[in-house]
């Protein structure tokens, strides 16, 4: 995921908050002063309410894998050495729905509704993903 | 009212006769505008969404395309929610006729996404892509993979019953001598052949082709003295739920449960009023999906409706009776080409694949990621 054509993230106003906390691997959120929930992805106003009070707040990272596919076809020559590759929708305790790869990759190990602990994959030194660390079912790690 | 459509002929999934976006759409246009008995000279509202020439001219389509058509017109509509945007467009081109804004209005759309190789890919890491692109999510079928991961979970529907659909449209390809995949395929194929994104097989998905399509329409004043017979838009509606898969609610459900019961309820029409269904089929769960929103079948029961031949031919409901996106032809957005086929369906153009009896259509365009619906209730008749 180093080719020089790897679909790196483009920064923005909105999201840099997001990609310094991953940097730092400690997860932030953005979070609805007038509503009083998390939401994401980042944004100048909260989709729920319109309210323009957004704070950044920290996060536990903990969640349930919603959906997901095992990538066997590389959607581009950056992806070719991945695959297969399993890339999922979890659903963060904090209410918040995010993208992201599955680790460990063994696909059989991954279900709808399997628990997930954020974790982070530093791809360059300025580049850092999140991935989704599957987690036994209880335990709090 | 609709008074002309046509569609650009292929040969093995490419233009038949080589041509650019806007060649293909200029030769397509005028053989539309031929069908109703009008001419380009006529046309004074201009409605289209393509993905050629970006960057570039292509950023101000309705713009490029008058000005390579030579026309000049009075009312445009760049609207592009994908796949989904020519049932908007028609919707909104039958408001410009009402309003008086137009008389005569040409949809209008073509792609060389297999002749003229890759296009460049809407799937970057900016503004909401950044989320979900640099982790190596393929669009859109990646999207469209997530959606029916969860479906299966939830229903306990198996990749058989996604493969039905892809069976049954190749059943109507086989009538259709323009369509590309005119071969029978089984259950057994479309799960034998290679996992693209689990649970979507190369045979769950649509074809990639080129192709364009073109369709008129114009006032019931003009249409009286026209020679085709007309078909009426007795109701639409549109709906825009999301772009970015992460943003969508729930991802069995979309948005044409919301469009579906407005568009009906606009012609004053019920479910059982509807004699055949035209339905974006970009990928076999994209059927299943809206099968169930549209209330035509519970959740979990569309895959065994499609198995049992309802919608195959001789069925009670036919569906995609061209062959669809997934055997007829695909050419990146696909939505003009349900509204085509559901005219020629109407005017009894059909030959061999012909539904007899049938008056009434619904057409229902999905495009972007499961992101944008849209249905039209097309007739002959008045209820």
């Amino acid at each position: 995921m180093t080719t020089p054509d790897f679909p790196a993230p483009v920064e923005d106003p909105d999201s840099t908050p997001y990609w310094d906390s991953l940097r730092e691997h400690a997860l932030q959120l953005p979070y609805c002063t007038a509503c009083g929930r998390f939401f994401f992805y980042p944004r100048t106003i909260c989709p729920r309410c319109h309210a323009a009070g957004v704070e950044w707040r920290p996060a536990s990272g903990r969640g349930v894998i919603y959906s997901y596919t095992v990538v066997r076809r590389a959607p581009s020559p950056a992806f070719a050495a991945d695959v297969p590759y399993t890339v999922a929708l979890a659903d963060l305790d904090e209410g918040c729905r995010i993208v992201a790869r599955v680790v460990p990759a063994d696909a059989a190990l991954v279900a709808v509704g399997s628990p997930v602990q954020v974790d982070y994959h530093d791809i360059t030194d300025s580049v850092t993903l999140p991935v989704l660390r599957l987690r036994a079912a209880g335990s709090t790690a | 009212m609709i008074v002309g459509v046509a569609d650009a002929a292929l040969r093995k999934g490419v233009l038949a006769t080589p041509a650019t976006p806007l060649g293909a759409q200029a030769v397509t246009a005028a053989a539309a505008l031929t069908d109703s008995g009008l001419s380009l000279r006529d046309v004074d509202g201009l409605f289209t969404a393509g993905t050629w020439g970006v960057p570039g001219s292509g950023q101000f389509q309705t713009a490029a395309l008058a000005e390579y058509l030579g026309i000049d017109p009075r009312y445009a509509d760049g609207t592009n929610v994908g796949g989904a945007a020519f049932e908007v467009h028609l919707g909104h081109a039958a408001m410009a006729i009402e309003a008086g804004r137009c008389d005569v209005a040409l949809i209008s759309y073509g792609s060389t996404q297999r002749s003229g190789g890759s296009t460049r890919t809407w799937a970057l890491p900016a503004f909401g892509g950044q989320y979900d692109f640099p982790f190596g999510l393929p669009a859109p079928i990646g999207g469209y993979a997530l959606a029916a991961m969860r479906y299966m979970a939830e229903t306990g529907v198996a990749g058989e019953e996604l493969a039905e659909v892809a069976v049954a449209a190749r059943a109507w390809a086989a009538l259709n001598p323009a369509a590309t995949k005119r071969d029978p395929i089984t259950v057994a194929d479309v799960l034998g052949s290679p996992l693209v994104s689990d649970p979507l097989h190369v045979l769950d998905c649509c074809l990639v082709t080129d192709g364009a399509g073109a369709v008129v329409l114009t006032t019931a004043d003009r249409a009286r003295d026209l020679p085709r017979q007309p078909v009426e838009i007795l109701g639409w509606a549109e709906a825009q739920s999301h772009w970015t898969i992460s943003q969508m609610p729930d991802l069995v459900s979309t948005g044409a449960a919301r469009t579906g019961k407005a568009a009906l309820e606009q012609a004053g029409l019920a479910l059982d009023d509807i004699d055949l269904l035209q339905i974006y089929d970009s990928f076999t769960i994209t059927v299943l999906l809206t099968l169930e929103a549209l209330g035509i079948c519970k959740r979990g029961e569309s895959g065994a409706f499609v198995a049992e031949g309802h919608t195959r031919p001789g069925g009670r409901l036919p569906m995609n009776t061209s062959g669809g996106g997934l055997a007829a032809a695909h050419p990146g957005m696909y939505g003009i080409f349900l509204i085509i086929e559901a005219c020629r369906q109407l005017r009894k153009e059909c030959g061999d694949r012909q539904v007899m009896n049938a008056r009434t259509a619904l057409v229902h365009g999905t495009g972007g990621q499961l992101s944008s619906s849209a249905t039209c209730i097309l007739s002959t008749e008045r209820p």
